[in-house]
């Protein structure tokens, strides 16, 4: 298949522009992601193309517009609701924790929420405290729930068209330094499963495992790494519930060494359940301690050096590896 | 109005309250888990408004839920079975008697979060205007949940949309273990519905015909595409919150008013039926003892069934797609 260089963020748009125009109960709310085409510009044209009522422009409303979201999957439509900031979303967590991610097994199996909430999380850009969080171990933490983190243009794309035709409600989190980022995209039709992590970088001499925009410090760390002689081997995980501890162990099985770069808090964050389970299902196969660089555990703060001491980045990973060797 | 529609609303009011009381004795003998909450007294409102639907049409419950459950047409030996957390039961003994639904039914679901199903039914509404299939959605919910910050976030986009939704209050005058008046700053709830252009009308709760016309007249609005109603249904939650509430924070005597034969909805619906002889004094004792047979029915049927089996525990947590995951 053929492929083209296109934005992230315009990956994101063509996948809902292609589910939009095959499934007619696929329907996108959120706030200005209608006429004005969306804060992110993930939304454009929809508007133009598919009319009010599937593009469909809310009051700044999280809760009641997400919960809207939830009953219209329950009543069998599949809406994607964007919330701006994953920030805001702790504004709609009753209708998704409780409500979303508990239907099908509270009814007994019956009911099915078939939504995507799709949010904008991450640091890095001088937002500050409210719109800088990671939070994705929050609802990673809840049964019912998929929880899908890309990291690429090509991903994203592929991932949210699965997102899509899932029955499962799936918070679909897109890191705001990503959407500008360029990368091969296929030409046509095609679906990257859920649950499924993706090795970015081989290598042999330790495993570096991570989602999101940090993947992309992983492969610049693993690159000057390389030019020291250590080879280091990338795991984005992609899907951070279900976790594909498949591929992490059979990584950590080549390489024996395990470091994890996650962007949320450092505290009972995704790096320490990818730490777990890893001591649970590999420890015989590791040959030194297992190191996380994430966040510090303080809120996002704004000014820019400040910033970057507080988040994960490309020389924290090289210092961590360096721990190793 | 014809004879077969009293005699269904009235086996239905006989048919909930003998219900409860049934529920009532199982919990006080240790049968059931957690808490239940009973409807006996507030019997006219659920069966009156599920009276005026059809059967496409949807609603969402609360935690005080056997009744909507029971008017919209529920299986008591389901529901008797989901009480004592048999396999059998509606929810396959992991809902219990706050997560009661039947999607074939239209019932979304009754909520364990006060205020928790106005997201969904105004997500129903909303997937009736998306599909124009002249459906309506119904969402009951006490007048406690009348403060929840979510009814304010659903209706105004209710009214904005003008979606096919009756928002039916039971002013049953308690929220929890406080008399609500105390919590209104206006006490005409009615104005609620002033902001979001929609009519707010109050009703004789424990009259079941002017509750059935109140509901016919929104509905009939609501399929003409006028948009929402907020009826506001006045009266007296007989029992405590749960059952084994002291009722320590209540006005003595003040029960007993709302249980003669002039206020409780089921001996004033057959004083009625009988004064103007709109059906026979027979019918009505048929009908009683019918209804008691039913519930004793669902008592052996759903003392019969078993438990769930412990393998089950993981079922239903996803949809099967996520096991392919």
């Amino acid at each position: 298949m053929s492929e083209r260089i296109i934005e992230f963020r315009d990956a994101l748009n063509e996948a809902l522009h292609e589910e939009m125009e095959r499934d007619p109960n696929v329907f996108i709310m959120g706030i200005d992601v209608g006429q004005y085409g969306g804060v992110l510009k993930v939304s454009k044209g929809l508007y133009e193309r598919f009319g009010p009522l599937r593009a469909v422009d809310t009051p700044i409303s999280e809760e009641g517009s997400t919960g809207i979201g939830v009953g219209a999957a329950l009543a069998g439509l599949r809406p994607v609701v964007e919330i701006m900031y994953i920030d805001f979303s702790c504004l709609a967590m009753e209708p998704i924790i409780n409500q979303a991610a508990k239907a099908r097994y509270m009814f007994g199996g019956k009911a099915k929420v078939p939504i995507v909430i799709r949010t904008q999380g991450g640091g890095g850009r001088g937002n500050a405290a409210q719109h800088s969080q990671s939070l994705e171990a929050i609802y990673a933490h809840i049964p019912g729930l998929i929880v899908v983190q890309p990291s690429t243009p090509k991903d994203a794309k592929g991932l949210l068209k699965s997102a899509i035709r899932n029955d499962n409600p799936v918070i679909f989190i897109e890191h705001k330094l990503l959407y500008n980022t360029k990368g091969p995209v296929p030409e046509g039709e095609y679906l990257i499963p859920l649950g499924k992590a993706d090795i970015k970088r081989p290598g042999s001499d330790l495993t570096i495992v991570s989602s999101s925009r940090m993947v992309l410090f992983c492969l610049n760390a693993a690159e000057k790494l390389a030019e020291e002689g250590i080879n280091a081997e990338v795991v984005d995980v992609r899907t951070l519930r279900p976790l594909d501890m498949e591929t992490i162990g059979d990584s950590v099985r080549k390489t024996h060494r395990l470091v994890i770069v996650n962007e949320g808090a450092h505290t009972g964050g995704l790096a320490a359940e990818v730490m777990a389970r890893a001591y649970e299902e590999v420890f015989d196969y590791l040959d030194a301690p297992i190191v996380r660089v994430t966040s510090e555990d303080v809120p996002v703060p704004y000014n820019e050096k400040l910033e970057l001491a507080a988040l994960p980045g490309e020389q924290k990973i090289i210092e961590a590896v360096h721990g190793f060797f | 109005m014809s004879e077969v529609l009293y005699l269904e609303m009235y086996r239905k009011m006989v048919l909930i309250r003998k219900f409860e009381e049934q529920a009532r004795d199982l919990f006080m003998k240790n049968m059931m888990r957690g808490a239940t909450h009973m409807y006996i007294g507030e019997e006219a409102i659920a069966v009156g408004v599920c009276a005026a639907l059809n059967k496409g049409d949807t609603i969402t419950s609360t935690h005080r839920g056997h009744g909507h459950c029971l008017a919209k047409g529920g299986d008591p030996k389901r529901m008797m079975a989901e009480l004592l957390g048999r396999a059998t039961g509606y929810c396959k003994g992991k809902g219990g008697s706050m997560h009661i639904a039947d999607l074939d039914l239209g019932i979304l679901g009754a909520n364990g979060i006060v205020g928790g199903g106005v997201g969904i039914a105004t997500g129903a509404a909303f997937a009736a205007l998306y599909r124009s299939d002249g459906k309506v959605s119904v969402c009951f919910f006490g007048d406690g949940a009348l403060n929840q910050g979510n009814f304010f976030e659903t209706a105004n986009m209710a009214g904005l949309w003008k979606l096919p939704l009756i928002y039916v209050c039971e002013r049953n005058r308690f929220a929890e273990f406080s008399y609500t008046d105390q919590y209104f700053a206006d006490q005409d709830l009615t104005k609620r519905a002033i902001p979001f252009g929609f009519p707010g009308i109050e009703v004789d709760g424990n009259d079941v015909l002017a509750v059935y016309q109140a509901a016919q007249d929104a509905t009939a609005r609501a399929r003409r595409g006028e948009g929402p109603t907020l009826i506001v249904a006045d009266t007296y939650r007989i029992m405590g919150h749960t059952i084994g509430d002291p009722l320590t924070y209540r006005i003595k005597g003040e029960v007993e008013g709302w249980q003669d034969p002039a206020h409780d909805p089921i001996l004033r619906f057959k004083g009625y039926l009988l004064e103007h002889q709109l059906v026979e004094a027979g019918r009505l004792e048929a009908i009683e003892a019918e209804a008691h047979q039913d519930i004793a029915s669902a008592v052996e049927f759903a003392l019969a069934s078993p438990e769930p089996d412990v393998q089950t525990l993981w079922d239903d947590v996803y949809g099967k797609e996520y096991e392919e995951l």
